[in-house]
């Protein structure tokens, strides 16, 4: 009953990107071979797939954080809302403030937990006066859970958190740029499983106004989270589809040997 | 990050050239046989008479071990053992002597050396026993040398300090206080009746670095943000050692081109126009050029420094939206700035420190006035100045090289403490 409810839903949403024939390359080395994905919008896609299958490096391509990598380079097609984001008058800048990113370990600025969370409203001029900022700040840490903790001492530094805070405090602040997408690299890896809990309701919850990919290394992970999943077997897209359906009823032999524990 | 401190090196000198005389009257005590060779040959003995102790420790312990159950330490460590009671007899012998003043001759001292040795390895060898944890005492000997070596540099520390203390004690004896700290004149006159007021000194030093702050920290810092942040590996490899090659020219050659080069251009093309002076030496010209031979203390460390920002920083900022250059400015030199304060002092220290430069670039004359482009004179300058032929430590007119010698040590540590407190301050500590 759930899982149709989710069918239906899903099938009424738009793709919000679309990768098309892609390739990467770091110098000589093929990582990334003939991936074609779409991702649906307001919904978390999962990417899984064994260490060096090149989940991470699809995942920085899609908000150009691969062009920080001299030796990397990347062909093919990827549009977010049709728009082509390899196109040369698309600015990567603007690109990563709409395609927020987390990433693995947690990466908080040597700044006050405020300003961590102020630091891309400021940059990018989201607010006009401090009030307003106040208002941003508060309501990112409100939903990423973590306002109740960290309100009466906001100047503290964010490095001053645990681990677990640590990431929220950077969810909080990759949404406070309010992206349309949110790219999450492994975000549990270095986290205890209480934070870990913590952090996956607020992937739900981001679910309602993001699309949301998240690579992971834990199959019950992606199971617990998303409504599609993809997986990646050297460098290749072996199999993608709904979650419920990769999970129960993979149609590629590898998918099955990868989720039942035989490869990877 | 740790402060860098430098010790200037005209101080250093001031006190070697006092140790010198007290070197060579030992030198000329053991003038018999050619004293390299003695030392070579008293050398060779030594590391021929350790083996041997080394060979009988392990042995005795060998035999030893096949005779009982179980001994604590391989044989080796015993062996080890002889080696250092026998080292340290020796040692204490040579000491000995040194300090006494060699009252048995040459021969009688490497007899007495020897024969302590003989009895350090004597009463090592009484040691060998199942139970001795001689691995234990040779990691301890290991621990306590190496405590040694470290305590040289602190004890020399103190020493020059203690010495200075102590000379300017003196001085001041001989010359009131009062004037050396607030006269405003400093006109020593070998005769007597000298005027000896440091403020002329300590402006100059102060004119002097600042110049060369203003000109190094800047040009320092961004080109080790575009070294660290934007060039590529193929330019960093050859751009930063092209830097680095500025710290190893001789600051004498930087003193020529302040006196030919830099001097008289800035005299035609600023000074004379403006009608500022026409003196070629000048606290510009000085600054300026010291300056240049800073920038690589302030870019070659400030990039290490940059570099050891994670990548996980930038990566964040960038995923954010920010652009390089804010990246740069928010997020990674704040994170680095403890060490890139920790640059900029050591180039403070350096640039207060130094001597050449100064005689050749800003002359010799003690003054007191704002124009930059007016010739003034450095403490280190008078130091060496109230030094050069009259190196008898009996009027205030060479003693007062220590209390400048002090005042500039009072100095350079006062700037490393209030670069600390800044430091601890405003550090952004990352992980």
């Amino acid at each position: 009953m759930k899982d149709m409810n989710m069918e239906t839903r899903v099938l009424i949403q738009p793709n919000k990107i679309e990768a098309r024939n892609v390739q990467v390359y770091y110098g000589d080395n093929h990582a990334i071979k003939d991936v074609d994905v779409d991702i649906l919008d307001k919904t978390v896609t999962a990417f899984i797939g064994p260490s060096g299958c090149g989940k991470s490096t699809f995942l920085r391509c899609l908000n150009r954080m691969n062009d920080t990598i001299a030796s990397c380079r990347v062909e093919g097609l990827i549009k977010i809302e049709g728009e082509d984001i390899n196109d040369p008058r698309v600015d990567p800048v603007q690109l990563r403030a709409k395609v927020g990113m987390v990433f693995q370990k947690p990466n908080p600025f040597p700044k006050s937990i405020y300003d961590n969370v102020a630091y891309g409203p400021k940059i990018h001029g989201l607010t006009k006066n401090k009030a307003e900022l106040d208002e941003v700040v508060e309501s990112c840490l409100r939903r990423a859970a973590l306002w109740g903790e960290v309100k009466d001492r906001l100047s503290a530094p964010g490095t001053s958190l645990s681990g677990g805070q640590q990431q929220r405090l950077c969810i909080a602040r990759a949404i406070a740029t309010s992206p349309e997408v949110l790219l999450m690299d492994e975000p549990c890896s270095a986290l205890d499983p209480i934070a870990t809990a913590q952090v996956e309701e607020l992937i739900d919850d981001l679910r309602s106004q993001f699309s949301v990919v998240i690579v992971t290394h834990s199959m019950q992970q992606a199971a617990r989270v998303s409504q599609r999943t993809a997986f990646f077997h050297l460098g290749y897209v072996v199999e993608y589809g709904e979650t419920s359906q990769i999970f129960t009823n993979p149609k590629d032999p590898r998918t099955e040997s990868y989720i039942t524990g035989r490869i990877g | 990050m740790a402060i860098k401190f430098i010790l200037p090196t005209t101080l250093v000198t001031l006190l070697l050239s006092q140790g010198a005389a007290f070197a060579q009257e030992a030198a000329v005590a053991e003038a018999a046989l050619s004293p390299t060779l003695q030392r070579l040959l008293f050398l060779a003995a030594a590391l021929v008479f350790l083996s041997i102790a080394f060979v009988m420790g392990r042995n005795r312990a060998t035999a030893m071990r096949n005779t009982v159950a179980m001994m604590h330490s391989l044989p080796g460590f015993h062996g080890a053992v002889a080696v250092q009671w026998g080292a340290l007899g020796a040692f204490a012998g040579v000491i000995a002597h040194a300090i006494t003043g060699y009252p048995m001759g040459m021969l009688g001292a490497v007899i007495f050396a020897v024969a302590l040795a003989l009895m350090g390895v004597a009463y090592a060898l009484t040691t060998i026993k199942p139970d001795f944890r001689a691995r234990t005492f040779t990691e301890r000997s290991v621990m306590a040398f190496l405590i040694l070596c470290s305590l040289v540099a602190v004890l020399t520390t103190v020493g020059i300090v203690a010495s200075l203390v102590f000379e300017t004690a003196h001085f001041f004896q001989l010359y009131p206080a009062s004037e050396f700290f607030f006269s405003t004149v400093w006109n020593p006159k070998f005769g007597g009746g000298s005027s000896l007021g440091i403020w002329p000194l300590i402006w100059g030093t102060l004119y002097v670095s600042a110049i060369a702050l203003i000109v190094a920290v800047p040009i320092g810092l961004m080109s080790a943000v575009y070294l660290a942040e934007y060039a590529s590996p193929r330019v960093r490899s050859w751009a930063k050692p092209a830097i680095e090659i500025l710290a190893g020219i001789p600051t004498i050659v930087y003193g020529l081109f302040a006196l030919i080069t830099v001097g008289p251009l800035l005299r035609d093309y600023f000074a004379q126009p403006m009608g500022l002076g026409d003196s070629s030496s000048s606290v510009m010209t000085a600054g300026l050029v010291m300056g240049i031979m800073v920038i690589p203390f302030v870019s070659s460390l400030s990039d290490d420094i940059i570099n050891a920002v994670p990548q996980s920083l930038r990566d964040g900022s960038l995923g954010l939206g920010a652009t390089p250059s804010e990246t740069v400015r928010k997020v990674v030199l704040p994170a680095a700035l403890p060490g890139i304060v920790g640059a900029v002092l050591l180039a403070a220290s350096r640039a207060i420190g130094e001597t050449m430069i100064v005689v050749m670039g800003a002359g010799a004359a003690a003054k007191l006035s704002l124009n930059p482009f007016e010739a003034m004179t450095t403490v280190t300058v008078k130091i060496v100045s109230q030094l050069t032929g009259d190196t008898e430590f009996a009027s205030p007119e060479t003693l007062v090289a220590f209390a400048l010698g002090l005042t500039l040590f009072t100095l350079t540590l006062g700037l490393n403490i209030v670069a600390l407190v800044i430091v601890r301050k405003y550090r952004e500590q990352y992980e």
